[in-house]
């Protein structure tokens, strides 16, 4: 609640819920057998069901309901074993049956919660309203044609969740959290891709503001946002315009806004007044969906291990700190990633090494997890040659450069470049013997008390040996010798 | 004659080889040549050489053994059911030239059970009616003629006015029909043929042309009882492309008929004794007790409390269904479109020009019962009612084990007449709508003649799934009746 807006009449908090529409993953649409695949050429992935010809009925896809109760269950929300669906009305060329199929008073899943971590790692609760399952409607071309608008579709009848927070969010940066959160959630579940670049998620933000302990005050609701960035973005302008209205005497009118990222502005879409009257009523040719609890408890015992779970188990499992573990199941590929490097191996080596080093270089390639240039078990099999010695700790870093621009194995790397450690006390008496030669006046500095020199000897000696040197046998011989 | 044969008949006659499925097919197809330009029963007539093609299929199965239930009928199709290929009007504008590419679950049934399809019959618009006046292909023509009267044009009834009148007067064997508050039974009972709703669900809706999802459902429209029940064996069955179809299994219905009704209880519900009833109707009521009774029924009297608020019901929740489901006929994807600068602009006036004035009124009737402020007070509190009209006839259901009413509350009218009140050609429904709000099957036989010389029906109720037993006694009424009249107009009168 830190988050205020100061205004000329004192400071103002902020109240947001979101209304996320997340495109379910499914191999065929919601009520009929078409194709959803993402990018097809306009109008290939139409039945004559999406098309709404004379006549055609919609039949439930069982496994979008499947999705929908996956995705309940991963908010920790009632699963609802009687929904229904119901008809939204209105008319608009890019929905064939003049009806969007929703389910607006008796949604298949109910209240839940999602936990989301803000920075300084302080936790917030945010409660679920209700997820429902509706239809996606299709796609108007106005650049095609001076005159005419095309019509694509494809997406028409495309599984929708709609997932609708309670209006517990109180700053920009919760909002942005709650959307990652979200997102990461569904996406491990494999619910949704969660990609908004693609629209198969995208955001309706609920925006207003009063004082500190008012009821609410009148709400906007900012349509069709699709990036975290931007939701965070309109909150801010929106609620600032909102602070200015009331301080200068005026009220918020109820309404539908636009943001425009370009000028970093909202807008109106539809006033109150035009405000559509969907005329919702129960679909006459779908029965009530009733499923079995018996159902729904197969599907959460094969549910996956979500991130707040997985994080808590890589603390205790390989004694790695609370952030680093965060970081490591942002994203499911990395958690899997680590998992297998990490695996009967020293855990607190591996997230240094995955967050550090491979990162590092899949910045730099230009590479995500998914096609790193350094497999799991490759950098796996490196710590191993880290930890029984093989290769020390500075020889690694040549190593796995090695691996990342050639993809090499780092037994083949360290056979071919003979990098293996040097151990042989003889080798490297003989090492430390020639650079005490090389540089007798630092051995006297250092004998009449100048300590600092040993770093010098020190990485001469490594030097000599092209960095082989097992560091701990080049101190000891280093300190025998010259104390000696 | 080969135009005026059951389906019993005629299939009896293929099978012994007395005629040809060809045969058959030809004296149809002279017949539809010589009097739907007069009755207007068509809007489509099949291509002769496509119709004598099936015939010929036919009659091939017919030798080599393979004949199966249907094989070789001529059967007229409502034109609310998809034939693919087949031009299908719903009798409005909006549709008039769209020729689906797909087959309506039941016409295919029927296909598979061998029908031979002469035509797609005419209709009320979008099944909006209960006279077939509202068609954009014009009215049909009742074939019945009052006595003494030939100058006074009647109608058939409606909306499967075309399908009745077809039947009636010889230029089908049997037609489907659909029924959402009577379009079935209303015209059955006009035209004097025999004419059966099943339960809802019963038939796929999946292809037919929906007016109100929640109520309507495909039925048999025949000559005899036992038609009903064998060209229902072929339409019904469970479908998973619709998803309120019934998975029950499909009874041999047609064995029903002929089955001893002694000892079944028939119930009279006092409320259909509607004030204003024609006193010929009343007897005709009477009547059909009295055969009841003789024929071994126990006579029960029942009360349906809610019947008087059927009809208002009814007219909102059909309209409240009509104006979603006709929201897709839009000009945007297929059918007829009227171009405008802008998109409201193809809307208004695609659909002004598209639909006709009864499914306009309909449509705004439901938009309006459907508007925030007004849903509460119409559309939900017509929902609750219709769960009491539901209860009424499950609660009737434990005394007896059908119900007997008159099917319409008059013979068939004059065109013009009824035309200028709507409230009037709503009352047609009475005593069908509250089978329909029910879901429960009923059926109209044809009884008798009024003074006039105009076939009258009565309707048999049963319970829900439970057709056997109404097509039992449906079968007891048709043999205390002996109805064995022709209308004036017919294929073998004048011929």
């Amino acid at each position: 609640m830190s988050y205020v807006i100061e205004g000329k009449t004192g400071n103002w908090e902020i109240v947001v819920g979101l209304e996320v529409h997340a495109q379910i993953i499914s191999q065929s649409k919601l009520f009929s057998g078409a194709s959803t695949k993402f990018g097809g050429e306009p109008n290939t992935q139409v039945s004559l069901v999406d098309a709404a010809f004379p006549g055609m009925l919609p039949v439930i896809n069982r496994e979008c309901v499947a999705q929908a109760v996956r995705t309940g269950l991963g908010l920790n929300a009632r699963i609802n074993l009687e929904s229904r669906f119901d008809r939204k009305n209105y008319f608009y060329a890019d929905l064939p049956q003049g009806y969007q199929i929703s389910q607006f008073a008796h949604p298949i899943v109910g209240e839940g919660t999602i936990e989301i971590e803000l920075a300084g790692g302080e936790t917030r609760q945010i409660g679920i309203t209700r997820l429902h399952m509706e239809q996606d409607a299709g796609k108007l071309l106005h650049d095609q044609d001076p005159t005419r608008s095309f019509v694509d579709l494809n997406r028409a009848g495309v599984a929708l969740m709609e997932i609708v927070s309670e209006p517990d969010i109180r700053a920009p940066e919760e909002a942005g959290a709650y959307l990652r959160k979200l997102r990461q959630i569904l996406r491990y579940l494999g619910t949704c891709d969660g990609n908004m670049e693609e629209g198969s998620m995208r955001a309706d933000v609920n925006v207003s503001v009063r004082k500190a302990g008012e009821p609410f005050r009148t709400r906007c609701e900012i349509k069709n946002v699709n990036s975290i960035r931007f939701v965070m973005q309109a909150i801010e302008v929106e609620a600032a315009r909102q602070v200015e209205i009331w301080e200068n005497g005026g009220e918020v009118d109820q309404e539908t806004r636009l943001f425009d990222p370009g000028r970093g502005e909202t807008r109106t879409m539809r006033s109150k007044e035009d405000a559509h009257d969907y005329r919702y009523f129960p679909d006459p040719d779908l029965l009530p969906l009733v499923i079995e609890q018996a159902w729904v408890d197969g599907l959460k015992a094969a549910l996956p291990e979500l991130p707040d779970a997985k994080r808590a188990r890589f603390q205790k499992d390989y004694g790695i700190p609370f952030y680093d573990a965060g970081v490591l199941v942002a994203e499911q590929s990395v958690a899997d990633f680590f998992e297998t490097v990490a695996k009967g191996r020293d855990g607190k080596l591996a997230v240094t090494w995955v967050t550090g080093d491979l990162f590092a270089a899949l910045n730099r390639t230009g590479r995500t997890i998914e096609n790193s240039p350094v497999s799991a078990e490759a950098l796996g099999k490196m710590l191993d040659l880290i930890s029984d010695g093989t290769i020390n700790g500075k020889i690694a870093k040549d190593v796995f450069e090695v691996m990342v621009e050639t993809g090499e194995s780092p037994d083949a790397i360290v056979e071919k470049k003979g990098l293996k450690q040097v151990t042989d006390t003889g080798v490297i008496d003989a090492a430390v013997d020639a650079i005490m030669a090389k540089h007798a006046d630092k051995v006297e500095e250092f004998r009449s008390g100048k300590d600092k020199l040993f770093g010098f000897f020190v990485g001469q000696v490594m030097k000599e040996t092209k960095g082989k040197a097992n560091p701990a046998l080049v101190n000891e011989a280093l300190k025998a010798k010259l104390n000696g | 004659m080969l135009t005026g044969l059951t389906l019993t008949e005629a299939r009896a006659g293929l099978a012994a080889r007395k005629f040809s499925a060809r045969d058959l097919a030809t004296a149809h197809m002279q017949a539809i040549a010589r009097l739907n330009p007069k009755l207007n029963a068509y809007i489509t007539v099949l291509p002769e050489k496509d119709v004598l093609a099936a015939a010929d299929a036919a009659d091939a199965r017919y030798a080599d053994g393979t004949a199966r239930p249907m094989e070789g009928l001529p059967i007229g199709v409502k034109d609310l059911f998809c034939t693919k290929g087949v031009k299908t009007t719903a009798a409005s504008k909006m549709l008039a030239d769209f020729v689906p590419p797909y087959e309506s679950s039941v016409t295919q049934r029927l296909l598979d059970a061998g029908s031979v399809f002469v035509g797609k019959t005419n209709l009320d618009e979008f099944a909006m009616g209960s006279a077939n006046i509202t068609s954009a292909f014009g009215s049909v023509l009742n074939p019945w003629q009052r006595k003494g009267d030939e100058a006074t044009a009647l109608v058939p009834g409606g909306s499967s006015g075309g399908s009745a009148a077809a039947v009636a007067a010889g230029l089908a064997l049997a037609a489907t029909g659909t029924d959402t508050g009577g379009s079935i039974r209303q015209p059955a009972a006009f035209c004097g043929i025999v004419g059966l709703k099943p339960t809802y669900g019963r038939c796929s809706r999946w292809g037919t042309i929906a007016f109100a999802s929640s109520l309507d459902q495909a039925g048999p429209m025949t000559r005899s009882v036992a038609d009903a029940g064998l060209m229902l064996e072929a339409m019904a069955g469970f479908d998973e492309k619709d998803s309120t179809s019934s998975n029950r299994p499909v009874p041999a219905f047609a064995q029903a008929v002929g089955k001893s009704v002694k000892g079944l209880r028939v119930g009279i519900p006092a409320e259909y004794r509607a004030p204003g009833l024609p006193a010929e109707i009343a007897a005709m009521w009477e009547q059909g007790i009295a055969w009841l009774r003789d024929a071994g029924c126990e006579i029960v009297d029942v009360s349906l409390p809610h019947t008087k608020y059927g009809l208002a019901t009814y007219y909102i929740i059909a309209p409240a269904e009509c104006s979603s489901n006709l929201a897709r006929y839009d000009g945007i994807r297929f059918g007829a479109r009227k171009d405008a600068p802008t998109l409201d602009g193809i809307y208004e006036r695609t659909r002004a020009e598209g639909f006709g004035e009864e499914v306009r009124n309909r449509i705004l009737m439901g938009t309006y019962v459907l508007s925030a402020g007004y849903y509460d007070a119409y559309y939900l509190k017509a929902q609750k009612v219709r769960t009491l009209i539901k209860r009424d006839f499950v609660q009737a259901f434990e005394q007896v084990d059908v119900l007997l009413t008159p099917t319409a509350p008059s013979a068939a009218f004059a065109q013009g007449e009824n035309m200028d009140d709507p409230v009037q050609m709503y009352l047609n429904d009475i005593f069908t709508v509250p089978a329909s709000m029910a879901g429960v099957p009923a059926l109209s036989v044809p009884v008798g003649l009024d003074a006039k010389g105009l076939p009258l029906g009565l309707q048999i109720i049963g319970r829900h799934f439970d057709e056997e037993t109404v097509l039992s006694v449906g079968g007891a009424l048709e043999d205390a009746a002996g109805f064995a009249h022709t209308p004036t107009l017919h294929a073998e009168a004048g011929a």
